[in-house]
């Protein structure tokens, strides 16, 4: 252990027995030890509580400028949609989509690994302050009329600067997750034993650390060019051509990953079975990891027409599978093998079927529509492009790995929290959740095919396209429903909360150490696992060692 | 659900599994692609202004001279931090030392460099499209030398501090410096050479 990797402090431990020891303990005590904590459970819970707090926020915005389009234009202050649209963009990618998956990959993948901390935790956590410091100014520059195309020199200004801090932060943390793996793996754990999820979370934090340093610097070069030239990326209208790749598909599919990973995890529990052809589930996890490459190479340039001749076709087409085939392909394979898991299992016996099951699976489920839709839209006859379907297709991803990593949640909440919430009131929630999903982004495909502008608006004549739907056959319906969509969504978030609120404060019977079943080696410390996670360095001698322990009775 | 004792057969304590070189590998990943995104801008705008008969880089004169020494100080800086290495591996504590401060010196001496580029090129920021692009670019390139002689200054308190022994976060310092004399070459190759 070097002097950077330092295990969860000794007083956080301290402060967890103070309090519950005495409610005498002064409330700033336990802020204390939560903000200064480099115990990567509480640093992941932090992450993720800010997630799905601007999740809530998020699928608000949408709503009200679901209310906007749906009504032409009638509602909100006209000079503030242009900063309000922004919001939204740049919410479901920087402040849900990458802290939620990144949160729960903080939190669980040490514990997944046997080790006793995340690699270099001090900096995991000043990685998070960056990400919220940064996202804090981001949103208050688009509260100052700033943002891309906005009319406040400075506010534009302060907008890029709140981008480069979270993408340090955000950085930071993907690190920290992606040399954990690398590093800090139990003794017996080679990295074909790894478990799904931790390698999830490794492709993934690998996919951002190729993918964010060249948003970073477009934000150099955007800078320094709108606060002294002007001259080559057009203003700040301009800032737009050159970010909004980065609030999109195919770039927040590389961000979803972690969903897959729960996802993926989930399936051998819930049938009771081994995960059928491993080496393959994890080759297909890494394919979707491709999408990095295509968000920095801008694949969707590629003009790929169904109805050309053979070698204009197979020039377009080469490139645009590479980028968009692959990590379909990837994840169709993770849910093909999930299927073949499932078989098995069911010949043995009944699968368990869980709330975070069903949270993870359909969330997968709503990912995959998302990336068909990426697929679809890279096909220039069909006349996606510069549509909403995109919007579509960026929100069934979002939602979907959201959906997922709740299901992460409720899953490692005996270990994060050392209580499991209740299947009864959190499935119900699940479905509700899918609804929500396929409501806000499915009408936006249907109005994708019926020419429905969309992207993320760099001016006030984009945002005027945007809420325009004369053009566009029963546009109101296919917008009213998809506001419907984002209202479902939040209540689902708010609801979720709740309960997990709820057993935060100690409400329902503590969970047992292994209450799902679960085969990987998390589950054989205590819940909730102590500060450093286990009491003995245990040893690894499969994949699957706890399916081995519990339920063949061998050790092999 | 299963409530049976799940313990695992305890393990001896791992081997150290180089974090500190793995987290900078990863660090090197992450800027090369920065560096790499950066310059794909620049060679995309500069064929822009050339195809609308366009003078890039405007009527700047480039210092090849200073550029080419800055060239070879960051590969030179790479020769003396990998003699860092061998030093501590074989506990001449002295060595290491000598190796780190002349590393930090040849930094010095780069950052030297680009300040008598920006100096003698004249260039001004806000006069036209190359002023902010070249700031842009240079600039980030000497933040990561700035970076790397902060990060050679950790490693020698540690190798003074007694840490000799501990190679690893000197040979991790190594392959930080390695990457970010790639990293100046690609720069110096699209920036000063091609223009």
């Amino acid at each position: 252990m070097t002097t950077i990797d330092t295990r969860p402090d000794a007083a956080d431990s301290a402060v967890d027995g103070a309090v519950g020891g005495s409610a005498l303990v002064p409330f700033f005590v336990g802020v204390a030890a939560w903000v200064t904590t480099t115990d990567h459970k509480r640093i992941g819970r932090l992450y993720a509580s800010a997630g799905l707090v601007a999740l809530l926020v998020t699928a608000v915005l949408g709503l009200m400028l679901g209310i906007e389009r749906a009504g032409d234009g009638a509602v909100l202050e006209p000079n503030a949609l242009l900063q309000i649209f922004q919001a939204y963009r740049v919410g479901l990618v920087f402040a849900v989509v990458i802290p939620l998956g990144l949160g729960l990959a903080i939190a669980a993948v040490p514990l997944q690994l046997g080790a006793r901390s995340i690699a270099f935790p001090r900096l995991a956590l000043t990685g998070f302050y960056a990400w919220l410091g940064g996202l804090s100014l981001t949103m208050a520059a688009l509260g100052r009329n700033g943002g891309i195309g906005g009319g406040d020199r400075q506010a534009v200004e302060l907008f890029l600067v709140g981008h480069g801090l979270m993408i340090l932060g955000l950085l930071a943390s993907a690190g920290c997750v992606a040399t954990s793996v690398l590093t800090t793996r139990a003794p017996g754990m080679t990295m074909r034993r790894v478990p799904l999820f931790a390698w999830s979370a490794l492709v993934g934090a690998l996919g951002m650390l190729l993918a964010l340093p060249v948003v970073f610097g477009v934000v150099v070069y955007a800078f320094l060019d709108h606060r002294y030239a002007q001259l080559n990326f057009g203003g700040a209208e301009g800032i737009g051509l050159w970010l909004g790749w980065a609030f999109s598909v195919p770039a927040v599919v590389v961000y979803a990953l972690p969903a897959v990973g729960v996802a993926a995890e989930l399936m051998p529990v819930t049938f009771r079975s081994r995960q059928a052809l491993r080496g393959v589930a994890f080759a297909g996890i890494a394919l979707v990891g491709v999408t990095a490459l295509a968000a920095t190479t801008q694949q969707y340039v590629f003009d790929v027409t169904i109805d050309t001749d053979g070698t204009t076709f197979l020039e377009g087409a080469v490139p645009f599978l590479v980028f968009a085939g692959l990590p379909l392909l990837g994840i169709l394979v993770v849910i093909g093998l999930g299927g073949l898991t499932a078989g098995t299992g069911l010949a043995a016996g009944r699968p368990r079927i869980t709330a975070p099951f069903v949270f993870s699976f359909l969330g997968l489920g709503m990912v995959v529509v998302g990336v068909v839709g990426n697929f679809a839209i890279g096909i220039t006859d069909l006349e996606l492009i510069g549509t909403v379907a995109e919007e579509g297709a960026t929100l069934y991803v979002v939602y979907g790995a959201a959906l997922a990593v709740i299901g992460g949640l409720l899953f490692w909440a005996p270990k994060l929290w050392g209580r499991t919430v209740p299947d009864t009131q959190a499935l119900p929630l699940a479905l509700v959740g899918v609804a929500g999903t396929v409501l806000a982004a499915l009408p936006l495909y249907v109005a994708g095919f019926l020419d429905q502008a969309g992207g993320v608006p760099a001016s006030d004549a984009d945002v005027a396209a945007l809420i325009d739907l004369g053009g566009v056959d029963q546009g109101a319906l296919w917008n009213t429903l998809s506001l419907l969509g984002h209202g479902l969504m939040g209540l689902t978030v708010v609801a979720v909360v709740g309960l997990m609120a709820k057993t935060f404060t100690g409400a329902g019977a503590a969970a047992a150490d292994n209450p799902f079943g679960a085969h990987t080696i998390e589950w054989s410390t205590s819940s909730p696992a102590p500060a450093h996670n286990f009491e003995h360095l245990p040893t690894v001698a499969s994949p699957e060692p706890l399916f081995d322990t519990v339920l063949e009775g061998s050790t092999s | 659900m299963s409530t049976a004792p799940l313990a695992l057969p305890p393990a001896a304590r791992p081997a150290p599994r180089r974090q500190v070189f793995m987290a900078t590998a990863l660090g090197c990943a992450a800027g090369t692609m920065m560096i790499g995104g950066m310059l794909a801008i620049w060679v995309l705008l500069r064929e822009r202004v050339v195809d609308s008969g366009g003078r890039f880089p405007v009527d700047y004169i480039i210092p090849e001279v200073a550029s080419n020494v800055m060239l070879m100080t960051i590969w030179a800086l790479c020769l003396f931090a990998q003699w860092a290495v061998y030093s501590g591996t074989r506990g001449d504590r002295a060595h290491a030392a000598l190796a780190l401060i002349v590393t930090a010196l040849m930094a010095v001496a780069f950052i030297n460099g680009q300040a008598y580029v920006y100096a003698t090129m004249g260039v001004e920021i806000d006069a036209d499209y190359y002023g902010a692009l070249f700031y842009a670019v240079t600039g980030a390139m000497t933040a990561i030398v700035i970076a790397g002689l902060v990060y050679t200054a950790v490693a020698a308190f540690r190798v003074l501090g007694g840490r000799l022994r501990e190679t690893e976060i000197l040979s991790a310092h190594a392959l930080y410096w390695y990457f970010a004399a790639v990293a100046y070459s690609a720069v110096w190759f699209v920036v000063y050479v091609t223009k």
